[in-house]
């Protein structure tokens, strides 16, 4: 823990978004780059989470990149964390950006948020979830099934339950969502 | 035989395999009974209400439980490239599996190497990973939606999640991304692209619209591009061309929805006891030719 105070008081203030001083993390599933992403930030270190490159044939569809000076300390804090990574790797080529554009669609009683393949409908009066849509993963009927019916106040976030892509997907609509119904 | 690929939201279901019934509110496969409300049991429930229409025998479900962890697709993937050569297939659908190129692979090679390979069908995770290992062309239908035409279309992006700027594309640009997908070798023979309007495509372009009846609620409905592929499924399995029956199917499915008269909060299974009604309305009022029996 004292370490973990010891990153959070530590400025983190440069960008450094140069390919060659950044690094990529790569995961056996999309959970632990989840919760690697939570544990990171909340450490103050400027990574961002990343579709991989053509060249990394391994791990799941996600993975962080990183400044790569900060590799050791990154690695100790995750080891702290229980999480474990798969494979560390220099950025050598661009790497694809996830979506970050969102679609809205105002049914009068019910609003509806699409971000890339998938789509939340929520009742803006008693604000809870009642329809979850799109995507292939098969978390989907899944998150669909734990989400529906609850009100955004109470609903299990996609974030945590979620393991794929499309979870991920949904948790950025889930969090806009909750930014237009001020929740 | 019609064969349903695809998993079950429950952590703990086992891999089965067996004819599946729907009795009006849920599906039992192999004995065990399964609550539909998206993904592959509505898939499956959609299959099983058109089967009884169109005289079919009722489809072949081939299940695993996943809730995104990969356990129960892997377990599928290895079932299948073992397995599937043993089954008599005529067509096969393939649905909610987590994207595995390499599972993907051996998959496609064992289905290839049956004496009479089945028409392929593919759907969600599956349709992923054909396009993902560059094999789209082997598949005789994918039914993606807009945002997943989007991923065809880009020759880069691994999943929906990382296509390029154009992910959220409106209707208006469904041509170009249809060109662009065949263009890349990321389409299958036929494309069925669910959406406000749905379309029908081959490499040549867009083969019919259908555009009616128009209920702006059921995009907001999850399971209603499970409803479809279902069908248009059968439709295939009874013998139609594979353009007509991705015509007949949005229709039906539309028309389904219409008399379900839905709003953003109606479930799938408010729609899915309405298929064959819908289907027989449109074979009286619109003389489309009736469907009935089953190809070898």
């Amino acid at each position: 823990m004292a370490l973990l105070s010891l990153f959070k008081k530590k400025p983190r203030a440069r960008d450094d978004r140069s390919p060659w001083g950044r690094g990529i993390l790569v995961f056996s599933n999309t959970s632990e780059v989840i919760r690697s992403e939570q544990v990171i930030k909340e450490a103050g270190f400027d990574i961002r989470v990343m579709g991989p490159p053509p060249q990394i044939r391994s791990g799941c569809d996600l993975v962080i990149e990183f400044p790569l000076i900060e590799e050791l300390n990154i690695l100790r804090l995750l080891r702290e964390s229980s999480i474990n990574v798969e494979q560390v790797v220099p950025v050598t080529d661009h790497l694809l950006k996830p979506v970050d554009l969102f679609s809205v669609k105002d049914f009068g009683d019910y609003l509806m948020v699409r971000a890339a393949n998938m789509k939340i409908t929520v009742h803006t009066q008693s604000l809870t979830i009642v329809n979850i849509s799109g995507g292939g993963c098969p978390d989907v009927p899944y998150l669909a099934r734990e989400m529906i019916g609850k009100p955004l106040t109470q609903a299990p976030s996609p974030g945590d339950i979620g393991h794929t892509l499309c979870g991920y997907a949904l948790q950025l609509a889930y969090e806009e969502v909750r930014r237009r119904c001020s929740v | 035989m019609l064969g349903i690929v695809g998993t079950v939201p429950e952590e703990r279901f086992p891999l089965i395999q067996g004819k599946a019934v729907f009795d009006g509110t849920r599906l039992s496969v192999a004995g065990r009974k399964i609550d539909v409300n998206r993904g592959t049991p509505a898939l499956l429930a959609a299959a099983c209400q058109m089967s009884g229409a169109l005289g079919l025998d009722a489809p072949m479900a081939f299940l695993a439980g996943d809730i995104g962890l990969g356990h129960g697709s892997r377990e599928l993937y290895s079932w299948l490239a073992g397995n599937v050569a043993d089954c008599e297939l005529t067509t096969m659908a393939f649905h909610y599996l987590q994207p595995d190129v390499d599972g993907h692979s051996k998959v496609l090679l064992a289905v290839q190497a049956m004496a009479r390979p089945p028409r392929l069908i593919a759907d969600a995770g599956f349709m992923y990973a054909a396009k993902m290992s560059g094999q789209s062309p082997e598949y005789e239908l994918f039914t993606p939606d807009a945002g997943e035409l989007a991923f065809l279309a880009d020759e880069k992006a691994p999943h929906p999640f990382y296509t390029r700027g154009f992910i959220l594309a409106e209707d208006n640009d469904v041509p170009e991304l249809i060109a662009m997908a065949y263009r890349h070798d990321n389409a299958a023979r036929y494309l069925l692209v669910k959406g406000r309007d749905d379309r029908v495509a081959d490499k040549t372009g867009i083969l019919f619209t259908v555009d009616t009846p128009r209920v702006e609620a059921l995009e907001a409905m999850g399971g209603t591009g499970d409803t479809l592929t279902g069908i248009v499924s059968c439709l295939i399995q009874a013998g139609l061309s594979t353009p007509e029956a991705a015509r007949l199917a949005a229709a039906v499915n539309r028309t389904a929805g219409a008399l379900s008269d839905p709003d953003p909060a109606s479930q799938i299974m408010d729609i899915i006891p309405c298929l064959p009604r819908a289907y027989e309305s449109l074979i009286s009022e619109h003389k489309v030719s009736q469907v009935r029996g089953e190809v070898s």
